[in-house]
């Protein structure tokens, strides 16, 4: 039994080993993705994948970046942080890439972090939350839009409309609850008040006890429901069911056409925030993003088939940016590319114009989100 | 009042879905005395091969059938090269099969299908009735009929075909089943094939209310589980009354208690009902020969 | 060769010898970080063996003692000024109670009621980690604390491999000391059955609630561990499929057998490392791993392999 264990685990290793070795070649630049391709988290993940791999065949077909290839390396976290922890230091230590686009939530995206700053290498992640990028770390950016600020554009919004007392109903995954509490933290700024919350879980499949309730709560002037997957689409047509009256909001959690083909008729109406992307050919003409969204929508949606949504977009601001540093770097020296991606102006992404600068590392302000209302079965843009 | 009917509902939608998962879990315990975690994915299966199917032009009723025949081929085909050679296994060896095949088979649906959700259009309309001041989707009334229809062509089954009679029996005492001349074997693959038509026509009713996705599956057969143990494993009344129960225990408990912990209310209570009645509401309390 | 392999501390020799030597066969960090997460889910696994493979009670729910560890050491310092060490001890400590205190009404239920059970009590903790954002985060998890040791700060996969693979070789010992012992045949024999036990005049309830105690210690200790080790805790750490995780390691490595536990860590630890090269294709190879393996060595691993090789009388 000993010669048995002690040969078979460093085979068992050699054989690994082999099998990342195979990846490695000459003079190409290496990029590392940790995502959530399977689990609770796909379909953050899953577009993400198909975008990185789509752009990369892309460019690489052009030419590469400095006449260099990317050779992208994609891992599946399956949403587990420790297992993104783990891809995390195999993309480091083992594959050496130069640098990493990774983290589909901000769980698995936290995991990465201390990585990432220990090895100095630069990582662009797609977490929601504020913690990513705050307080600055050197080596972390982010693409998405952070959900304090997806609270300030519905409040915003809420405020404008004079609807200033209103009932929450959130999800009880990650998103939803990260958002509940960000949108908690702004509730005096904007003048709003949260008479009623509810809460449901990210498996529910009826939400009608708990939109029951906030029914029954006199005085609530509209509904804010953050949440992502299917449970916006559920709580919406539970809404409509009940025939509640005021304005439904929901969150940028709801990126995709998918919602819409969803909840259906019943998504009449709901307002929401997000980002240029979904309203990609209804923007004027003179909207600066508008060649952005309509090039990178009809890319996505010609090669997966699929609808376009705004995690994927994510992914594609995170690789031209980086991209774009390496190129202005004219290197792929780690220290050189953070210094170049923190210097990132004017760039022209899916989510938004940015701007880093070292105080800030995701660099959208709220002009980025546009506020959308649903009309006649697709995305307008409200007022 | 309008409140109560309005949970009621709810409870008793979600908890008739609950009801056929247990069922199908019930089913296969009796003739096989696995646990088979897979109950969960033909309800998926049901549902996502019904989406595909109309999408790909198939008249809805037509989709329906292709999904029950699927599931129940897939359901045959699990029993045959995965559940029959692992006989004599122990149960937890079982049940570990058993997650595998439904891993295998969420694995297997995410691609050859997508990672998406999927809905269906309504069969009867879309417009809730209104009862007593709440609101009921038609659609509601079509999966507590489907479910009640189920359950009574399963106790005609069982209690007035001669088949039904073999199928009992095998629960009861497989080797005294085989003396008098019953094919087990034929009986256990059956019951496979029951359950796995069970869970389709679960998946294939509720997939307009809830929608469905390759990973859906998994919650159902936890919840399914748990409705079955209340009820009583092996008991069909016990995992209709099961399902029924857990399902209006989360409606109550999130329009009454918390909606953050309705979950836990449920489970406190199957908790609760199980120190009381180690057995289920309706199990029988087995001797255990020495 | 067989008598040494029939004695449970014959198993503790050879895993301290791995475990002193296997660092010189791993080429970087990824290997040794790889290594020590087997150690650390081994030592929940050899400590779950006791209560499933000896005593023979199904549990599935024992994420939930994994994440009281977890949460710990992570809200032990964060919240309440606890150093990490004493946090560590004090989760243990708290989760060994908790099993005490729950473990007398579940174990009177028996096979699946006490699957369910398990289970229910598992996601009782996991929802409390997950609504109970004051205090753990929420969803998303918080952060814990380094782990600090006479000032000496403990980071990185060298120091956790050796932690870790220094306390498995200790749980194992303790595995193997309670196996030798009295307490071990009394749980042998409730395993073949439960009744028969009474009969012969054993505290049947006793012994039971002994190995769930045990085992929930064991879990806590793991779970403080990997906490630690990752920096960050998310409310997966106490859910079903964790708990599900540990009965698969247990059951594929081989019931019974404290060997058996760890390989079973080392293959669910290593086979999405080596899966990944399935790309879409990695979930229908898992699921075909474990399928396979329970038809072809149903009692698992390593007690199938033993029994091949004429190492053990099967």
């Amino acid at each position: 039994m000993t010669t048995y264990l002690r040969r078979s685990l460093p085979r068992l290793m050699a054989a690994a080993a082999f099998i990342v070795a195979a990846g490695a070649a000459h003079a190409e630049i290496k990029i590392g993705a940790v995502l959530s391709v399977t689990g609770p988290a796909s379909f953050l993940g899953d577009p993400e994948k198909k975008t990185l791999e789509m752009y990369v065949a892309d460019i690489n077909a052009k030419g590469g970046v400095n006449g260099e290839k990317i050779n992208l390396i994609v891992y599946d976290d399956a949403g587990n942080p420790n297992q993104a922890r783990t891809f995390g230091t195999r993309l480091i230590e083992q594959d050496k890439v130069d640098a990493l686009l990774a983290g589909s939530t901000t769980a698995t995206t936290m995991a990465i972090i201390p990585l990432a700053e220990e090895a100095k290498i630069p990582f662009i992640n797609f977490a929601g939350a504020v913690q990513a990028v705050f307080p600055v770390k050197p080596y972390v950016f982010k693409t998405p839009h952070t959900d304090l600020m997806a609270c300030e554009k519905i409040f915003e919004d809420l405020k404008k409309r004079g609807l200033t007392k209103i009932g929450i109903i959130s999800g009880k995954d990650a998103f939803g609850a990260s958002m509940l509490q960000q949108c908690m933290t702004v509730t005096a700024k904007y003048g709003i008040e949260v008479l009623h919350q509810e809460t449901y879980g990210p498996s529910d499949t009826d939400m009608t006890p708990q939109l029951t309730n906030i029914k029954g709560k006199a005085g609530i002037q509209a509904v804010v429901n953050p949440g992502f997957g299917q449970g916006p689409a559920i709580v919406t047509r539970n809404y409509k069911q009940l025939d509640i009256k005021v304005p439904l909001y929901e969150s940028h959690g709801v990126g995709s056409k998918q919602y819409i083909e969803l909840a259906g008729a019943a998504a009449e109406g709901v307002r929401l925030p997000a980002s240029a992307l979904l309203v990609a050919d209804k923007l004027p003409d003179n909207d600066p993003q508008k060649k952005v969204v309509v090039e990178y929508k009809a890319t996505y949606e010609k090669n997966t088939g699929q609808p376009v949504s705004t995690f994927g977009g994510h992914a594609y601001d995170g690789l031209m940016i980086l991209v774009d540093a390496i190129k202005r770097a004219k290197s792929t020296d780690k220290a050189k590319v953070r210094d170049a991606i923190e210097a990132t102006k004017n760039f022209m992404g899916t989510g938004g114009v940015v701007n880093m600068s070292p105080t800030d590392h995701l660099g959208l302000d709220l002009s980025a989100f546009r506020m959308l209302e649903i009309k006649n079965g697709d995305w307008t843009l409200a007022n | 009042m309008p409140e109560f009917l309005q949970f009621a509902f709810s409870g008793l939608t979600v908890g008739a879905i609950y009801a056929l998962v247990a069922l199908g879990f019930t089913l296969i315990y009796n003739a096989s005395g696995v646990i088979y975690f897979a109950q969960g994915e033909f309800v998926m299966l049901g549902g996502m091969v019904t989406v595909f199917a109309h999408a790909a032009g198939m008249p809805l009723p037509l989709a329906a059938l292709t999904a029950l025949v699927t599931a129940v081929v897939i359901g045959l085909t699990l029993y045959k090269f995965a559940i029959e050679p692992a006989r004599g296994a122990s149960a937890v060896s079982l049940i570990i099969i058993t997650i595998g095949a439904s891993i295998l088979l969420r694995g297997v649906t995410s691609i050859v299908f997508d990672k998406n959700f999927h809905s269906l259009p309504p069969y009867a309309g879309g417009e809730p009735w209104i009862v007593g001041g709440a609101a009921l989707l038609p659609q509601s009334i079509i999966v507590l009929a489907g479910a009640a229809a189920i359950v009574a062509a399963l106790w005609y089954f069982l209690t007035r075909t001669l088949t039904g009679k073999a199928v009992l029996a095998t629960a009861a005492n497989r080797l005294a089943a085989r003396l008098v001349g019953i094919n087990t074997n034929a009986v256990v693959g059956l019951s496979f094939a029951v359950s796995a038509a069970i869970g389709a026509i679960g998946g294939i009713l509720m997939t307009p209310i809830t929608f469905t996705s390759y990973d859906s599956g998994t919650l159902l057969a936890l919840k399914g589980f748990a409705a079955a143990m209340l009820g009583g494993m092996g008991n069909p009344i016990g995992a209709v009354v099961g399902g029924l129960a857990v399902g209006l225990l989360e409606a109550f408990s999130a329009g009454y208690i918390s909606s953050s912990y309705k979950d836990a209310v449920a489970f406190l209570v199957i908790l609760g009902v199980l120190f009381v009645m180690p057995n289920g509401l309706f199990g029988r309390s087995g001797v255990e020969r020495v | 060769m067989r008598r040494f392999f029939d004695s449970p501390y014959a198993v503790v020799l050879v895993l301290a010898v791995v475990v002193a030597i296997l660092p010189l066969a791993l080429p970087s960090l990824f290997y040794l970080r790889v290594a020590a997460l087997i150690c650390i889910f081994a030592l929940a696994v050899v400590g779950l063996n006791l209560l499933i493979g000896f005593a023979g009670q199904v549990s599935l729910g024992h994420a939930g003692f994994f994440g009281i560890g977890a949460y710990a050491v992570a809200i032990g310092p964060t919240h309440l000024g606890v150093p990490p060490w004493l946090a560590l001890i004090a989760g243990a400590a708290a989760a060994g109670i908790v099993a005490f205190l729950v473990g007398r009404p579940i174990l009177r239920l028996r096979g699946h009621y006490l699957a369910v059970a398990t289970l229910g009590m598992g996601l009782l903790f996991a929802m409390v980690f997950a609504n109970e954002s004051a205090w753990t985060g929420g969803p998303d998890g918080m952060p814990v604390p380094r782990l600090e040791v006479f000032g000496w700060r403990i980071s990185g996969p060298w120091s956790w491999y050796w932690i870790a693979g220094v306390t498995l070789v200790i749980g194992a010992w303790i595995a193997a000391n309670v196996i030798a012992s009295p307490t071990g045949r009394a749980l042998r024999a409730i395993h073949d059955s439960e009744t028969a036990a009474q009969v012969l005049g054993i505290d049947v309830a006793r012994y039971k609630l002994i190995a769930f105690v045990l085992s929930a210690v064991y879990a806590a200790v793991a779970g403080a561990y990997l906490a630690m080790f990752d920096g960050l805790v998310t409310p997966e750490a106490a859910g079903f499929l964790r708990s599900i995780e540990f009965v698969t390691m247990a059951v594929l490595g081989g019931l019974g057998s404290t060997l058996g536990g760890i390989v079973g860590a080392a293959l669910l630890v290593l086979l999405p490392q080596l899966l990944t090269v399935f790309h879409d294709y990695e979930h229908i190879a898992l699921g075909l791993v474990m399928i396979l393996v329970m038809i072809f060595v149903p009692a698992g691993i390593v007690p199938s392999l033993a029994t091949l090789l004429g190492w053990k009388r099967s």
